[in-house]
């Protein structure tokens, strides 16, 4: 079945891919892709848009209308290409560097127009393509090269900031759990309107070395052993919340969406 | 429809007019003066043609945005000024590499920094040319009357067609804000150029293939079945990144030399009272109008005195400069900042004519009166 994938929606061309051995970008993206193939898109109607980092050089391998960008500016193509023909399903793989920090302001205004786009955030806690860089989401007190006595940076809830924002489906899933990424890729794509799905990945290379967390098996069962759903999260003391992931859909919400706004107003004249 | 018309018009409403005449159909910006009115009349006229207007959340959106637009098939523009043309860079860069076609308008205002937001400047023109990093060719274009404006903002998007390549569309304040009466021309006799689309099979094309004997290759629309890849990373025919050096060195080479081996088509300029002059003045944008004064004043006086008036900025009109500096004693370059072109066209004619400079920018402009004394006593 796997295979069956792998020939119809990856570039099988542009294959072997640049990541590490252990890097957890191969399970996201084999789940994207599953979740297009469960929905039964077709190729033609679906552009990948990514910015730049490991997890962004995603777009290059699927077989689909693809853009990789500039780094952080995803969105903002990603933004012109779907506001220029709706009918485009557009979906944005991007870092944790990409989005929330050289990209944050326009996750922000992304979400606030509520434009109907997918985005994954491949959330690797660190800047991998740079060399193991402290980014927005490297929690404080671990290490990167340029955090070589500890971060002292607060780190981002992304989907809380999403959320606020303006986003109208929010998840969060790790790839210990593809089933889940799968399901909340399809939630994502069928919502009309701006949707944000944090996906906790693994950097064995640099984060996983840096921090001493083990090989690419130890940091998957790291994030096992740390998801927690929201009801049962809600449930825990503050002490034990602390280095908890939660997992699942976070938000749901209803509202107008960009395109069709606009189209509105194209109407009436 | 088909007849010519007269019309008061500002110099920003012309650059819309125009780009609308053109096929523009997407208009991404952020507001800064003096460029503002033209997001703002986009804003207005796009969607009762069934275009698109979008305010982002800044300059680097921006161009982004006109960027994705394009590869969906839009004619799509951005304008700016000063501090947000140089947010642009990297998104123009982007644009040059994956030969996306979009026009950039950048109505200067005095600089560095915020500098003078309301005063008029021509310091931009080096950094049209090398404002984003990397060895590239642009087409940069700069009118210099309301009707100019118009015709210009066309070619622009005509040649970002043609050799799939970001414009940038030059203006100053002076021109941007000024009103004139312009005679509209026949919308049936202007020319418009589209993309050149593929032909080949689904499953045959290679998105940056180029056929023989030409330089640009043929672009298909996303949503369109052919589904390709773009980056900004050095590529081959099939769009994907490569690190061959003989690669890298081919494509570099055709993204240069497409405009490069092009100049008669690209480039463009007006004569003033050339034919028997022995001293030129080189001048562009609003500065050229001074420039035409004076030139009146001085040719009342006896002096055999004409103006080359570049529109095409860059690529510069090279063959045409050399050949005045051969017949020529004296050129002078009159310009808004300390020197820019001059350095262009001294490097040029320098070898056949004493070449003068004469400029400043403190946001004041250049006057007719000025230039008279300027010439006289070289
Ligand atoms: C404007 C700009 N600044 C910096 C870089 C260098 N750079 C490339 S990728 C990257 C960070 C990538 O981190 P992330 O988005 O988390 O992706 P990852 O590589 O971890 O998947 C940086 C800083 C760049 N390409 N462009
Ligand atoms: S550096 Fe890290 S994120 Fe990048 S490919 Fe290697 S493991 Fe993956």
């Amino acid at each position: 079945m796997v295979s069956q994938l792998i020939g119809k929606y990856y570039r099988t061309g542009s294959l072997p891919h640049i990541w590490c051995p252990g890097c957890g970008n191969g399970i996201i993206l084999r789940a994207i892709v599953k979740a297009i193939d469960n929905l039964g898109l077709n190729q033609d109607d679906v552009c990948v848009v990514s910015g730049i980092g490991c997890s962004s050089r995603a777009s290059g391998y699927l077989d689909f209308n693809t853009v990789h960008t500039t780094h952080g500016r995803a969105l903002a193509f990603a933004t012109g290409i779907k506001f220029a023909n709706p009918d485009l399903h557009v979906i944005v793989i991007t870092g944790d560097g990409d989005s929330a920090a050289i990209g944050g302001n326009h996750l922000i205004h992304t979400a606030r127009r509520n434009i109907d786009i997918t985005t994954i955030v491949f959330n690797n806690n660190i800047y991998g393509m740079t060399g193991g860089q402290y980014s927005p989401t490297t929690p404080t007190g671990e290490k990167g090269t340029t955090a070589p006595y500890g971060n002292i940076d607060a780190n981002f809830d992304l989907c809380e900031l999403a959320k606020a924002a303006g986003a109208t489906y929010v998840s969060r899933s790790t790839i210990y759990g593809a089933n889940m990424i799968i399901n909340q890729v399809e939630e994502g794509i069928k919502n009309k309107g701006f949707s944000f799905i944090e996906t906790i990945s693994i950097c064995p290379t640099y984060y996983g070395r840096k921090n001493k967390k083990g090989n690419a098996v130890d940091m998957i069962n790291q994030l096992k052993e740390m998801s927690i759903n929201k009801t049962a999260y809600d449930k825990l003391s503050k002490e034990k919340r602390n280095g908890k992931i939660v997992v699942g859909e976070l938000h749901k919400s209803q509202r107008t969406e960009y395109t069709e706004e606009y189209e509105k107003i194209i109407q009436s004249f | 429809m088909g007849e010519e018309t007269f019309k008061l018009m500002q110099g920003n409403e012309a650059c819309v007019e125009g780009a609308i005449t053109a096929g523009l159909n997407f208009f991404a910006g952020y507001p800064i003066t003096p460029s503002t009115e033209i997001a703002e009349l986009s804003a207005a006229k796009l969607p009762r043609v069934g275009g698109k207007f979008i305010q982002m959340e800044g300059e680097i959106a921006s161009i982004s945005a006109i960027i994705g637009a394009s590869l969906t098939g839009k004619k799509a523009m951005t304008a700016t000024s000063g501090p947000g043309f140089s947010l642009k860079q990297e998104g123009i860069g982007y644009a040059v590499m994956a030969e996306v076609p979009c026009v950039i308008v950048n109505v200067q205002r005095g600089g560095p920094s915020t500098g003078l937001p309301t005063s008029p400047a021509q310091g931009d023109i080096m950094q049209t040319r090398w404002g984003t990093h990397g060895e590239h060719s642009i087409i940069v274009l700069y009118p210099s009357t309301v009707r100019e404006i118009f015709d210009t903002t066309i070619k622009a998007f005509n040649l970002a067609e043609k050799y799939r390549t970001p414009v940038i569309l030059l203006m100053d304040e002076v021109i941007g804000h000024m009103r004139e009466k312009v005679e509209m021309p026949n919308r049936e006799k202007i020319a418009i150029y589209n993309r050149k689309k593929p032909s080949s099979s689904l499953e045959k094309y290679l998105p940056y293939k180029v056929s023989e004997g030409d330089m640009v290759p043929k672009m298909a629309n996303f949503g369109e079945g052919y589904r390709y890849h773009t980056t900004g990373l050095v590529h081959d025919e099939t769009g994907f990144p490569t690190n061959n050096g003989k690669i890298a060195e081919e494509l570099i080479n055709r993204l240069v030399h497409k405009i490069e081996n092009n100049l008669d088509d690209i480039v463009d300029y007006e004569e003033y009272k050339l034919q028997d002059a022995e001293e030129v003045i080189i001048s562009y944008g609003s500065t050229a109008r001074s420039a035409k004064s004076a030139i009146d004043v001085l040719r009342k006086e006896g002096r055999k005195i004409g103006l080359f008036k570049p529109i095409t900025i860059w690529p510069t009109a090279k063959n045409q400069i050399e050949d005045l500096s051969k017949r020529t004693s004296r050129i002078s370059v009159i310009e808004m900042n300390m020197g820019q072109y001059f350095l262009e066209i001294e490097r040029i004619a320098g070898k056949y004519s004493k070449v003068d400079k004469y400029g400043r920018s403190n946001g004041e402009l250049i006057t007719p009166k000025e230039i008279v004394s300027f010439i006289k006593e070289g």
